[in-house]
């Protein structure tokens, strides 16, 4: 292994001293603390301009922003554009936007300290690095101005790309100005626009970039690279979590025509082949048999009934697994005449199914060292994982990120789990040859990394007023953050957010709430909305039932709550959806209306769904959704999210549900996995608080909150709740 | 046993084997990535083109059983076609993968039926999945076209009097 390291060392230009650092760094050190992009970035070699790394001006003035951001559908791209055009005072029509290379110093997310993008920050952690780049780079321009037409710079305006002096009537591009610009010291602490003099930022003009070549087949994903001498690869992965391969003949699968080699790697047995169709039929015929004495046995029934019992105090606990507070006060438990509200709460596992399976591309062992092209969401964990496979620093990784076909958090992966397959490939094919590894959609899922199947139990004891007095919450859930190099010490937020700092539970006098998580073998992941897609839903669906115990209207007594606990945001959002929405008024025949409410990654949303029952099940009409996203960039945008995040949610609550039986994948396709489908989208109205505090996240804050409404507005129809998702079990 | 067919207007010899998917053959001998690979057994609509106008589900159809036939994919259109001009106007993309198998719904469906009604556009594109939920644009851009079309020939058709 180490001479294998140091050869490839060798190749890199790397010194022993930089492998220790980079060995270290793989084990863990994504906690250090100090400056890890700094060592992670070792060995990185990226071209910075005179503008920075984040803007590129060309003769013509043309400008181009990187992204350091992935564009998985969420609108990043124009987004950190227009921050840029917007302190640049750049011409909109002119902006245009590139994928920034992989290095973690120059790329960080500033909120992570990685690259990366996830947890709704792509705006946000940007917001002041760009805003100081493209006033940094204007003050380069007007500077020159200065210089070349001998006026105070002071007096110098920029508009659309326009430099001029109104006094002298001098006027340039930035093309003409360039060379006077790119020799001027950019300003540490450059001026920046005060909220009220923005001209873009906030309006309409903000739109995609990438609409046309999405609409026309142009935009470049990862399934459709196809370089020179490329390889296909397709995976025979283990039938159950957690299985190994113990042997395999692939005299069949060698002798389909196309099929240039049958290789066994850690994750199962890949056939490499000419093209994908060959590389799949190579499959078909493979045999493998599986070692599966440590696989996971148990399915979805198994673990929900043992979660169930859990929460309800029976069984005994494994072994150092034990419960954790998330929020306490008070005595919960005391006695008092109010009436209660119990009820349990049944999540399934879900898959993320981004319409794109996941793939990547690699390069391993050729002259220009390793490179991915790949839709890669964590930049940095997945050069860290694939350095420690083919021995080399993190930062000599190269990738080439592509547009993704959805994610929804399946990309953000701390073991790079498709990633490193395609490195563990490549890697055996060497040579520098490109392989692409194709994922058919059964693999994709079948791979796991699920939303954990949770389970949550409530008991609220009212006060003589109708409000809480006492609430006893338990989750039971895997953890996300477990075995990962973030891993927290006490208990994962990830697993109760949404419920932990609740206002319900601000203003709630005594609190006991807790979480258990339980290990199995089953991998679980982020996914779009993280824990807030159960816990949105127990709170708020609760709240309805609370509010029907209190004989109180939804809204109002929401709207109580919130003024106990000071949530003043909460407070904005819900008033603007209620009076949008007309809930004052009769709702139309037939209809029902449902309310909720929730704050997550920054950002507070309030959404009032209209819903009519058709054969018993929920048909969602207009959907009126209120957020306070802080500044909007694009508002455009923000509407698309809150649409696209409407109907995510509502798949699961209407349909998503993975089953696991004896630790395998039950549904592996759209056949038997549905999802929400075009009659059935929501008719979404946007409407955006103004705001000029700082941006927050868009992309996930939309979807937590129609499955609750929606089972509030059946709640009012039918006098049922619904306590298990989804709503529709195929 | 190469088998034949019109590609956007194009006559192609195509060498695969006759079994292969019309889908891959495509992708990977013709170089036309516009048509996704999305779940391969017919049912997300990524894959679709049209084969002498009618849509179908590239993925689920082996090269041999098109022999002849005129097949269309999103490059085909031309990138002007008034479905795309609303796809653009409406920023109806958000991740793009299905949008191209999207389109080419639509276009069929224009094509036979110029005005359709709301529940025949929830009908006709009901096998196209978007995971990103763009469906509230995609059914706005195919009204929106459908009006431009219309204004266009200024014939509604019976249908949508209907
Ligand atoms: S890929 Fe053909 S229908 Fe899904
Ligand atoms: S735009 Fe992403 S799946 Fe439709």
């Amino acid at each position: 292994m180490n001479s294998h390291v140091d050869q490839a060392a060798a190749r890199s230009g790397a010194t022993r001293r930089d492998l220790v650092v980079g060995t270290a760094l793989i084990s863990g050190a994504l906690l250090v603390g100090c400056s890890p992009a700094d060592l992670m970035s070792a060995g990185a070699k990226t071209e910075v301009g005179a503008f920075g790394p984040f803007i590129r001006i060309a003769a013509d003035g043309a400008v181009t922003v990187v992204s350091k951001h992935i564009e998985f559908g969420q609108g990043s791209h124009a987004g950190l554009a227009a921050i840029v055009a917007e302190e640049l005072d750049a011409d909109w029509s002119r902006v245009s936007v590139e994928q920034s290379p992989a290095n973690s110093k120059l790329y960080a997310n500033t909120l992570m300290g990685v690259q990366g993008t996830g947890g709704s920050t792509a705006i946000a952690n940007s917001w002041m690095q760009l805003r100081k780049a493209g006033a940094a780079a204007r003050a380069m321009f007007t500077g020159a101005a200065a210089a070349a037409w001998k006026v105070p710079e002071a007096e110098i305006t920029v508009k659309d790309g326009v430099v001029s002096h109104v006094a002298s009537g001098k006027s340039a591009g930035f093309g003409d100005l360039i060379q006077g610009a790119a020799a001027i010291k950019p300003p540490a602490e450059p001026r920046l626009k005060s909220p009220e003099a923005f001209t873009l930022i906030g309006t309409d003009r903000v739109r995609r970039k990438d609409s046309l070549a999405k609409s026309t087949g142009q935009a470049r994903y990862t399934q459709d690279v196809n370089l020179e001498g490329m390889l296909t690869a397709v995976v025979a992965h283990a039938p159950r979590f957690g299985a190994k391969v113990r042997g395999f003949d692939a005299t069949e699968a060698r002798k389909v025509a196309g099929v240039v080699d049958v290789i066994q790697i850690p994750t199962g047995v890949a056939v490499v082949a000419k093209s994908t169709w060959a590389a799949i039929q190579g499959r078909n015929v493979l045999k493998v048999t599986w070692d599966e004495s440590k696989a996971e046995g148990r399915g979805s029934a198994e673990l929900e009934a043992q979660y169930t019992d859990w929460a309800a105090g029976k069984g005994t606990l494994p072994d150092k697994l034990k419960w954790e507070s998330f929020e306490s006060r008070g005595d919960a438990a005391a006695a008092g005449d109010g009436e209660v509200f119990e009820a349990t709460f049944d999540f399934p596992f879900l898959a993320h199914a981004s319409m794109e399976p996941m793939n990547c591309v690699a390069q391993v062992g050729g002259k220009g060292g390793t490179k991915l092209t790949v839709a890669s969401q964590s930049q940095t964990i997945d050069q860290i994982n694939t350095a420690r496979i083919v021995g080399a620093l993190p930062g000599s990784i190269q990738i080439e990120t592509l547009f993704a076909g959805g994610s929804f958090g399946r990309r953000a992966n701390f073991q790079s789990d498709f990633v490193a397959e395609c490195v563990q490939i490549a890697k055996k094919v060497g040579k520098g040859t490109p392989v692409k590894l194709v994922w058919t959609r059964e693999d994709d899922m079948e791979a796991g990394y699920f939303r954990p199947l949770t389970h949550h139990r409530v008991r609220v004891r009212l006060d003589k007023d109708g409000y809480p007095a006492a609430w006893t919450h338990r989750v039971v859930t895997q953890s996300l953050m477990k075995g990962s190099p973030l891993a927290p010490k006490g208990f994962d937020a990830t697993t109760v957010e949404g419920a932990m700092g609740s206002p319900y539970l601000k203003a709630t006098p005594a609190v006991d709430g807790q979480v258990l998580m339980p290990e199995n073998g089953v991998p679980v992941l982020w996914w779009r909305s993280v824990g807030a897609t159960h816990t949105a839903y127990v709170m708020e669906h609760t709240l309805d039932h609370l509010a029907k115990k209190a004989g109180r209207d939804p809204v109002a007594y929401r709207l109580a709550l919130f003024e106990k606990a000071g949530a003043a945001r909460h407070i904005a959002v819900l008033k603007l959806a209620a009076e949008k929405a007309g809930w004052d008024k009769p709702a139309p025949a037939g209809v029902t209306r449902g309310v909720a409410v929730h704050e997550c990654f920054g950002s507070v949303v309030a959404q009032i769904a209209e819903v009519r029952l058709v054969d018993g099940n929920p048909k969602v009409g207009r959907v009126v959704t209120a957020i306070d996203c802080g500044t909007a960039i694009s508002p455009d945008q923000i509407a698309a999210q809150m649409e696209g995040g409407t109907c995510f949610g509502l798949s699961a609550a209407l349909h998503d549900e993975m089953i696991i039986k004896a630790g395998a994948v039950d549904r592996k396709n759209f056949d038997a996995y549905p999802v929400l489908r075009h009659s059935e989208a929501p008719k979404v109205e946007t409407y955006i608080l103004p705001s000029t505090n700082p941006p927050s996240g868009a992309g996930e804050p939309g979807v937590p909150v129609i499955a609750p409404a929606v089972a509030n507005a059946v709640l009012a129809a039918t006098g049922k709740g619904a306590f298990r998702l989804p709503m529709i079990r195929a | 046993m190469a088998t034949s067919l019109e590609i956007n207007g194009r006559t192609v010899q195509v060498e695969a084997t006759p079994d292969t998917p019309l889908l891959w053959v495509l992708r990977e001998e013709v170089g036309l990535t516009g048509p996704k690979f999305g779940c391969g057994i017919g049912q997300c609509g990524a894959c679709t083109v049209l084969a002498n106008g009618a849509p179908v589900r590239s993925c689920s159809l082996p090269v041999s059983a098109l022999s002849g036939m005129k097949i269309t994919t999103i490059e085909g259109l031309g990138g002007t076609h008034p479905l795309q001009q609303a796809w653009v106007k409406l920023d109806v993309p958000q991740c793009g993968y299905c949008q191209t198998g999207q389109i080419m719904s639509a276009a069929a469906l224009l094509a036979s039926n110029p005005r359709p009604s709301d529940a025949e556009i929830d009908a006709a594109m009901d096998g196209n999945i978007c995971r990103c939920g763009a469906y509230q644009r995609i059914h706005a851009a195919i009204r929106e076209a459908a009006q431009a079309t219309g204004q266009a020939t200024g014939q509604p058709t019976a249908k949508s009097r209907a």
